[in-house]
């Protein structure tokens, strides 16, 4: 999950790091409040999960507290790539100096976490990498280690940061590993005219899995962008919507990437990932079908299964019972393969619902479900 | 042959008196696999009896008995088991892997998913110290059909033959089993869907490029990472076996997670394109889909059978 710039910021500031005065807030005319709390000049930031947002101009300076309220007034509601601004920033504006990078980032190859350090602050990092890959440096670290002050001279110096940011690269890590985050960095991290080392905005993503044992961010925001990923998820799914006309459900993370794949390949557009995993119960069955049943994209509907642990005609038996509790109001094609694949398939025959029919093969199967959603 | 597993295995199952544990421990030792043992502290001293299901030779319907250890340690010292496999929740993963390590394991198959990323990237380096070998996580282990199944693959899906299989997704690799269960399989090898993988399809590929039994591989892929991109590097330079490639994720939207922690396109890398040129670029055959992956395999089998014997001549 990734955090918002704010809440990067509040992380910041906890483990010690220089952050500017800010605040956060989704009404204009507090942002005037603020505003004047601040000192009265404050730069307005639109918090959205996306980068880019100076350029669709979602960081704005304002003068004073009217123009702070104006300007949160323009940015609250705005589309950024495709994510509307629901909360703005108003940081105190700083006198920058200089402009430096720091961050960890996983390597999945190496399997480490690797330090990324560059003094060319400000501008995308992948960008400097590509035009400047010696103005970058990255630094393996050892997880028994991790970084200790010697590690972070060690990266300072590679990167040509001054001494000072030695403090910032420990503190930074200790927030990538206390928290459980696969991604930390600070973009820019600013010597100002007064020589304070800042970190002026901040990217962290959080490791989904850690959940269980990082309560911080439970209750708040897990917001999907998503209506549909909402209720999925409040229902234990693994659901991603996607833009197209075809549902899909089906077994193992793989499989159902691989049953996208083939629905597109055969004309049609996938409306949706969903994978039910091993289980494949008649109530996650059920579940899955009113989500994908209750997209108003969706014209036809593909179960995907390839029974290896799960049994083929415990997905069916799933299937007759989902269809008791879900009215189906679109085509359903099945596709059973594996494990006990002749009895779910006899089961499916036996209950002969007028909107579902089989198919044998995972490619016929597809293009039987795209040809009703383009038809229809 | 085969790689990493054989008939020859010892297998300690971590975690195998929890439900999943159970479960499997019983279907591997249907498939023949040799399990040595159980570890769990609280149950140390103890035995459990499997009732493997029918038709296995010679077994008859006797339950089989399988020893509880307090330790891998204890559980190697006992009885010479080398593989580990690994069914403990995610919070204690990180201190079974590092436990079987310290005992020195040779290969411990972590089939649990939702480790967090520090304790997998903790892990792998503590194994990579001690020279264990980690399967994982968030996979469904390996299968050397006809000899051993170490971890959660079905076994009865195929038989023992001569393509090597490695693959992100379990599913993916049942498909592509059932697809050409004809031809049959040295050993599949699902190396897991999480970001950060102890065994990684270049491991395979180097393994299977060596074992006399393997004749070609096919490598399954998925979105996320660059690993299909390395494995192409290597391939191009290393492997003269044939190898036919398949990766999902074609349709993936960027930046969303697609199911396994690791299966996400960042940016414009991980894609699935950049991935399926790459290994066309070091002369791999990629499939479409899965049916036509195995299409492909057959007609690649069939043409090196025909230039066997134009060769004979």
């Amino acid at each position: 999950m990734d955090l918002y710039e704010h809440q990067a910021r509040e992380l910041f500031e906890e483990y010690g790091i220089l952050v500017p005065r800010a605040e956060v807030t989704d009404s204009p005319k507090e942002a005037r409040e603020i505003a004047r709390r601040l000192g009265g000049r404050v730069v307005v930031k639109a918090q959205v999960k996306t980068g880019g947002r100076g350029k669709a101009g979602g960081v704005k300076l304002a003068a004073d507290p009217a123009a702070a309220e104006l300007t949160a007034r323009q940015i609250l509601g705005m589309d950024i790539k495709g994510h509307t601004v629901g909360k703005v920033m108003l940081a105190q504006p700083v006198d920058i100096e200089t402009e430096f990078y720091v961050g960890y980032v996983l390597d999945r190859a190496a399997g480490r976490f690797l330090a990324i350090a560059s003094a060319e602050g400000g501008m995308e990092i992948e960008e400097v990498a590509a035009t400047r890959p010696e103005a970058v440096a990255r630094v393996a670290i050892d997880p028994a280690e991790g970084v200790t002050s010697a590690k972070a001279a060690h990266i300072a110096q590679a990167a040509g940061l001054p001494p000072q940011t030695v403090d910032v690269l420990v503190r930074l890590w200790e927030v990538l590993t206390r928290e459980d985050a696969v991604l930390v960095e600070v973009n820019p991290l600013v010597r100002t005219a007064q020589g304070q080392i800042l970190a002026l905005d901040g990217k962290v993503t959080l490791d989904d899995n850690a959940r269980f044992r990082q309560s911080r961010w439970g209750e708040q925001d897990t917001a999907h962008d998503d209506p549909l990923e909402e209720a999925a998820a409040a229902k234990g799914l693994n659901y991603v919507k996607l833009d197209g006309e075809v549902g899909i459900i089906g077994n193992g993370a793989g499989l159902v990437m691989s049953t996208l794949d083939v629905v597109a390949g055969c004309g049609a557009r996938p409306a949706n990932f969903l994978d039910i995993g091993g289980g494949a119960s008649a109530r996650v069955m059920a579940d899955g079908l009113s989500v994908v049943l209750s997209d108003p994209s969706v014209k036809s509907v593909f179960v995907n299964v390839f029974g290896g642990i799960t049994a083929c005609d415990a997905v069916a038996d799933g299937i007759v019972q989902a269809l008791e509790s879900v009215r189906l109001t679109k085509p359903l094609v099945v596709r059973l393969d594996g494990n006990n694949a002749v009895r779910g398939r006899a089961v499916l025959d036996e209950r002969a619902h007028p909107l579902v029919e089989q198919a044998t093969t995972m490619d016929g199967a597809a293009r039987r479900a795209a040809q009703l959603a383009v038809a229809s | 042959m085969a790689i990493f597993l054989t008939k020859e295995s010892k297998v300690l199952v971590q975690g195998m008196t929890g439900g999943e544990g159970m479960k499997h421990t019983r279907r591997m030792l249907a498939a023949g696999t040799d399990v040595v043992g159980g570890v769990n502290p609280r149950k140390a001293g103890r035995t459990v009896d499997f009732d493997v299901p029918q038709g296995l030779e010679g077994l008859g319907n006797a339950p089989i008995s399988v020893p509880v250890f307090g330790s891998v340690a204890e559980g190697i010292e006992a009885t010479g088991a080398d593989v580990s496999v690994v069914f403990v929740p995610p919070a204690f993963a990180k201190a079974a892997v590092m436990e079987a390590a310290d005992a020195g394991i040779g290969l411990a198959v972590v089939i649990t998913e939702g480790i967090p990323v520090h304790d997998s990237v903790s892990f792998h380096a503590y194994a990579a110290a001690r020279g264990t070998r980690v399967v994982g996580p968030n996979c469904p282990g390996l299968i050397t059909p006809g000899q051993a199944n170490a971890g959660i693959i079905p076994s009865d899906i195929t038989k023992p033959g001569r393509i090597g299989l490695v693959s992100k997704s379990g599913t993916l690799t049942y498909q592509l089993m059932y697809e050409l269960r004809d031809i049959g399989f040295s050993t599949c090898v699902g190396i897991g869907g999480d970001p950060v993988v102890g065994t990684t399809h270049i491991d395979c590929l180097a393994a299977f490029q060596d074992d006399p039994d393997t004749e070609l591989v096919v490598l399954i892929g998925e979105i996320g990472g660059d690993a299909e991109e390395r494995a192409a590097a290597y391939i191009r330079d290393h492997v003269t076996k044939p190898v036919i490639g398949y990766i999902a994720g074609f349709t993936a939207p960027e930046g969303k997670t697609m199911g396994h922690a690791g299966a996400i396109v960042s940016g414009s890398s991980g894609t699935a394109q950049a991935k399926k040129e790459a290994l066309e670029a070091a002369g791999v055959r990629v499939g479409g889909t899965p049916t036509e992956t195995a299409r492909l395999v057959l007609a690649r089998l069939e043409e090196r059978v025909t230039s066997l014997i134009v060769d004979a001549r």
